[in-house]
């Protein structure tokens, strides 16, 4: 069972470009001493006055004790929208408000098996601290990371230190292999004798690594991207259909009980519906 | 109604708002504090439990819970708007049996006071989770929420009329024990919530919630459809704040005694001193929570200090003190010139 999560203003240290994405180093003291691969905070924007009502979730993408200043967390942020293109204009000693850690973190084998680290776009984020604590158990570490062209591959080298083998993709072939990252899948899945499949990114990719490691009888975990609210279990926004230990379908709330799902878990095809058998579905749609 | 020295103290040293006294009576409650949870936004207390403790606000309301378990709306279910919010989660929860025995138990066990949200497709399905809640107790209040669809009038809420309100109004006053209080959860998308708020009053409710959501809606200019999968959803949050006070105003001043819940777009002790001003004996806290976990008890105290800093030494004392007559302003210096020139008047 991981730490309770907490609520704590944090001090911007560092931000850094790499590629498309800001790399930003915030202290987070108590959230970082507890948190575990996979796990993520919110952070909240635009200052107190803000017309953005709500937090924006960020993977933990590294965890560390600097001296003077406590706990640091890193988080990679990847602008688009409102929320995070204002993240990425903060400067050292700006502070910001952190909610975390949240969400169950990856399951890590007893074993030192042999694993497979696969991370899409800013998806590669959280695989860091999942590959270190891999290798301390002994565990093979092969990694894929693919993109859509090489600004958007984040953190190649940082992941090559900590894995047995490194390969990259690009959609564009700007970097590494040209194609998806299953395209290569099967080639490191064989060469390695993988146990298990690790998986972070966009939720297309997810489903295609997902339904390769039922196919191969892999077991698998991925760690989803719904759109969240409130980040902490009570509103009930992030949710989508996964199949219980008790073959029954759910509409289950991706920030407590997820992020990380096992991969032949999540009805993959069925997200953005409530699948008809699900447990409380709509039994008659209401007369119109 | 006691009179404040309003002029006094307006900056605030930080320690006035430990002088007031923040005990609530609402209906037949006497709470320790008027800040509430709102409904769909504080799930039944267990997470926010993390953040800031449950025992020290006035009630936790918790999500409407309906008769059988339901799995809510599809995806996407949320949309942010300026200042506020659209959701359209479709009341998902697990049926009123699972929760009596494991989100009331544990709120019971937790030792928090719990206003039970009830929701229902027909008058009779409110009045069959009333009934279950009497039996299983350890509910300090029944919220009705009647902003959702009824089944047999083409899914328009009952809210939305005065008999279809009033109707469920009856059957859970009914189906419950008399010693209860009640709240009708009014909408604001109606021509006359004060019309609807009688109603509801005479159909047997002790007091109102006001107010849920307005309908709304957002388009995704990518895909160039609704961005929600319900195509329309319940804006919250402060953009909606000033249409609730108006809310709260308006019910106030028809009903001086009713007990009232006021809430929509509570940030701050600031924003929820204003519904108490308009006539709210209690507030409820909702889309904040998203943002601040422990919300709750932060606007506790900032309310404390606000009410300090304005000189009132009870929170009664200022539920509806906007509606005082209004009497010219005197302070101390404008009596001593007044005085002055006593010679000119007259
Ligand atoms: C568990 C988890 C981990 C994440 N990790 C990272 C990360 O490490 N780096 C990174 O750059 N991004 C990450 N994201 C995505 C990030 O939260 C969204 O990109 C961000 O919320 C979008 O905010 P915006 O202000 O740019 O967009 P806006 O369009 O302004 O967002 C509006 C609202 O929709 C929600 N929203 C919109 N898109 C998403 C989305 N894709 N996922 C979740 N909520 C969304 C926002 O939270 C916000 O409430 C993660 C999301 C989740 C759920
Ligand atoms: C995600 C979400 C879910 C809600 N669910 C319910 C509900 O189940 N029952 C209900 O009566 N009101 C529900 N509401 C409405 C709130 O209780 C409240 O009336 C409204 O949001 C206005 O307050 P706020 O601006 O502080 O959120 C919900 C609101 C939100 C944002
Ligand atoms: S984001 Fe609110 S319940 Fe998951």
């Amino acid at each position: 069972m991981s730490g309770r999560p907490i609520q704590v203003t944090g001090e911007i240290l560092d931000v850094n470009r790499s590629g498309s994405y800001y790399v930003i180093s915030v202290t987070a003291p108590g959230i970082s001493e507890i948190a575990e691969p996979g796990q993520f905070v919110t952070v909240g924007m635009g200052g107190d006055e803000t017309s953005m009502v709500l937090r924006r979730a960020f993977a933990i993408h590294r965890v560390q004790s600097r001296g003077v200043y406590g706990g640091t967390l890193d988080l990679v942020i990847s602008p688009g929208g409102k929320g995070t293109t204002w993240l990425s204009k903060r400067r050292r000693h700006d502070t910001v408000s952190l909610v975390g850690p949240l969400g169950k973190p990856f399951t890590l084998p007893t074993q030192s098996v042999s694993c497979v680290l696969i991370g899409g776009g800013y998806g590669s984020a959280p695989l860091f601290l999942l590959a270190e604590k891999l290798r301390e158990r002994g565990c093979r570490v092969d990694s894929i990371i693919g993109a859509s062209t090489e600004e958007k591959l984040f953190g190649a080298l940082d992941l090559k230190r900590v894995s047995t083998s490194l390969v990259l993709t690009t959609d564009d072939g700007s970097l590494g292999v040209k194609g998806r990252v299953t395209d290569v899948l099967e080639g490191v899945v064989t060469a390695g004798k993988t146990d298990i499949i690790y998986a972070c990114g966009p939720m297309s990719m997810l489903a295609n690594v997902a339904e390769f490691a039922v196919t191969h009888r892999i077991f698998s975990q991925c760690s989803v991207e719904e759109s969240m609210a409130c980040g902490i279990g009570v509103c009930m926004t992030c949710v989508l259909p996964i199949i219980g230990d008790d073959s029954v379908t759910r509409m289950v709330r991706s920030c407590v009980e997820g992020p990380i799902f096992r991969g032949d878990r999540v009805r993959w095809a069925d997200i953005g519906t409530v699948p008809p058998d699900t447990y409380g579905a709509p039994v008659e749609e209401v007369s119109t | 109604m006691n009179t404040p020295i309003v002029s006094a103290r307006r900056a605030g040293d930080g320690s006035n708002g430990a002088r007031v006294d923040m005990f609530t009576d609402l209906a037949k409650m006497h709470l320790p504090s008027p800040v509430l949870t709102a409904s769909g936004c504080a799930a039944a207390g267990r997470e926010l439990d993390n953040y800031f403790d449950i025992t020290t606000i006035g009630a936790v309301v918790t999500k409407s819970i309906m008769l059988a378990p339901r799995s809510g709306r599809a995806t996407p279910r949320m949309a942010e708007t300026p200042s506020g919010m659209l959701n359209s989660i479709g009341l998902q929860g697990p049926g009123v049996d699972s929760f009596i025995e494991h989100d009331l138990a544990w709120l019971n066990h937790r030792g928090a006071r719990t206003i039970v949200s009830i929701a229902g497709g027909t008058p009779e399905e409110f009045g069959k989770v009333a009934a279950k809640l009497r039996i299983a107790g350890g509910v300090e209040a029944i919220e009705v929420n009647i902003s959702c669809p009824n089944v047999s009038d083409r899914g328009q809420v009952f809210a939305c009329r005065a008999e279809t309100a009033a109707q469920v109004i009856q059957t859970v006053r009914r189906n419950s024990d008399i010693k209860i209080p009640i709240f009708a959860k009014l909408s604001p998308d109606v021509t006359d919530i004060v019309e609807i708020a009688q109603s509801v009053i005479a159909a047997g409710a002790t007091g109102v919630s006001v107010i849920n959501t307005l309908l709304g809606m957002v388009m995704n200019t990518s895909t160039m459809r609704p961005a929600l999968a319900g195509i329309t959803g319940g804006l919250s949050g402060p953009a909606i704040r000033p249409i609730a006070v108006r809310c709260v105003w308006d019910i106030r001043s028809a009903m001086p005694d009713i007990p009232i819940i006021g809430m929509g777009g509570i940030r701050s002790g600031h924003d929820a001193l204003e519904f108490i001003l308009a006539g709210a004996n209690a507030v409820s806290v909702g889309t904040s929570i998203f943002n601040d976990p422990s919300a709750p008890a932060r606007i506790h105290a900032e309310l404390a200090q606000e009410l300090g800093d304005r000189g009132f030494l009870r929170v009664s004392d200022a539920v509806g003190y906007a509606h005082r007559p209004h009497t010219p302003t005197v302070d101390s210096e404008a009596q001593s010139s007044d005085a002055e020139w006593d010679f000119i008047t007259e």
